[in-house]
């Protein structure tokens, strides 16, 4: 067996021929998509060369400081990208919300994950974590995401039942039960449709990173196992905060349908 | 029962003073004259954008939403069913309230005096217009509020079938000792049926008659 094989410029500029041959695609089937691959592919390795840079520097001078504000970087860029998503469709308080979640469900998920499970030390310990904040993070993005849009197609297209339960009776929290529960059955059928398929259709990033970077197979196997864990966590906490508080912002203090 | 003092809503309605008695109060006018927004109003659906609604005295605002409307229950002019059977229609509001679901031998009961005579298992999107607007009125009286405000409870109904069955609200209401505000626009209802009778036009009271003074 030989050892890591380190890519050199050459060797990496090599790999760019994959885009070559997409752009040659979309020219000659006319899809019109060249600009967007471009500059996705440019942006792509820029932000990772400079995420680089940062790393190799942030590993470097370990401090409790640097480890918390890219970690609230994280969760602003975060934040940023879902609200933007949603732009113009949000109330001010549903956009509170949605903050509120990410930040208190991923915190919480990250520092048991860090503390309790992994029992990382020092406890800032950047190497650690910053790429499990990145993917408890990033994953309960995807997962708000999801959960916001259910949620208000949910209100929209059964505001209807939603009426007639509050004429019945129903609290608000009763009268929205269902849609919050698809909601949230939305937001986590991606996490946990990709646990089922994890090491027979296709192996994990992080897993294939650490194996080809020369860590064992069983600790990356045991690593993967436990953030999958992790992102479950974490994408149905910071969903569930969101809709159970989420739900509210459609009635006023009366109970009325706003 | 229910007192409305200066209430506004939007340019919809605009009541200045109206004394709602108990018994079977009909809301009488043509369509647009804000009859279903002060219904709305009543069982706090939404609130008077102007003025105060008093309820035995009080002011409605002080009393809880929820536990309002399952005082003082509406059934709206086109009630909305739910996903799945004839019993799962009329159980719901026992789920939401959570309150002991009834047997069905009383389901059973409560479908016979709505004239709807068939199996609770029947999906409800087998249901004609009519037999749906017969199935709500079922769900409400099973639900045996104090006070019914029932939005055009016969309007998919003819003619027959709502004398019927407005018969049978009217007889509800005074064996059980309850009250009901009716809209219709249907003046042979509420004369034949109505203990007093509002008018309304345009979002205004025009009139209100007891029952002697058009029952000679």
């Amino acid at each position: 067996m030989n050892g890591i094989i380190n890519l050199t410029i050459g060797q990496l500029l090599l790999a760019y021929v994959f885009v070559l041959i997409v752009l040659g695609i979309t020219r000659i089937r006319e899809i019109g998509r060249e600009k967007e691959i471009v500059v996705s592919s440019l942006r792509m390795t820029i932000q990772l060369v400079l995420t680089g840079y940062v790393l190799v520097y942030v590993f470097k001078n370990p401090s409790p400081w640097i480890t918390a504000a890219i970690i609230l970087l994280m969760e602003c860029f975060a934040i940023y990208t879902i609200l933007k998503r949603f732009a113009g469709k949000l109330t001010k308080n549903l956009k509170i919300t949605i903050g509120l979640s990410m930040i208190v469900g991923t915190l919480a998920c990250l520092f048991y994950f860090l503390f309790i499970v992994v029992g990382i030390s020092p406890w800032y310990n950047p190497q650690y974590f910053i790429p499990i904040a990145g993917m408890l993070i990033g994953n309960s993005m995807t997962g708000i995401s999801l959960g916001v849009k259910s949620l208000i197609e949910g209100m929209a297209t059964q505001k209807n039942l939603v009426e007639e339960a509050l004429i019945l009776g129903a609290t608000p929290q009763a009268a929205t039960k269902s849609i919050v529960n698809s909601a949230f059955d939305a937001a986590i059928m991606p996490t946990i449709n990709s646990m089922l398929g994890m090491g027979i259709v296709f192996l994990p990033g992080m897993m294939t990173g650490q194996i080809l970077s020369g860590t064992s197979p069983a600790t990356a196997v045991n690593y993967q196992i436990a953030i999958m864990l992790g992102i479950l966590g974490a994408v149905a906490l910071t969903v569930i905060l969101m809709l159970q508080l989420g739900y509210r912002n459609f009635f006023n203090e009366e109970d009325q349908l706003i | 029962m229910f007192e409305l003092i200066n209430v506004k809503y939007q340019d919809i309605v605009d009541i200045p003073n109206l004394y709602i008695n108990e018994g079977l109060i009909v809301l009488f006018g043509a369509s647009g004259s804000g009859k279903t927004t002060v219904l709305r109003m009543l069982n706090k659906m939404i609130s008077p954008t102007q003025g105060r609604i008093l309820f035995n005295g009080q002011d409605i605002k002080q009393i809880p939403s929820v536990a309002h409307r399952r005082n003082i229950m509406m059934l709206s002019q086109n009630p909305t069913m739910f996903k799945g059977s004839i019993r799962d229609n009329l159980t719901i509001a026992f789920t939401f309230q959570k309150k002991a679901i009834p047997d069905d031998e009383e389901l059973h009961n409560v479908l016979a005096k709505v004239q709807l005579n068939k199996d609770l298992n029947m999906p409800v999107n087998q249901l004609s217009g009519g037999e749906k607007q017969r199935l709500a009125l079922a769900r409400v009286f099973l639900l045996d509020p104090s006070v019914y405000l029932l939005d055009e409870p016969s309007s998919a109904l003819d003619d027959d079938a709502e004398d019927t069955i407005i018969n049978m609200v009217s007889e509800h209401i005074k064996r059980t000792k309850k009250s009901a505000i009716m809209v219709t626009h249907s003046k042979s209802v509420a004369e034949k049926y109505a203990d007093e009778i509002i008018e309304m036009t345009k979002g205004k009271i025009l009139n209100r008659r007891l029952r002697n003074e058009w029952n000679h």
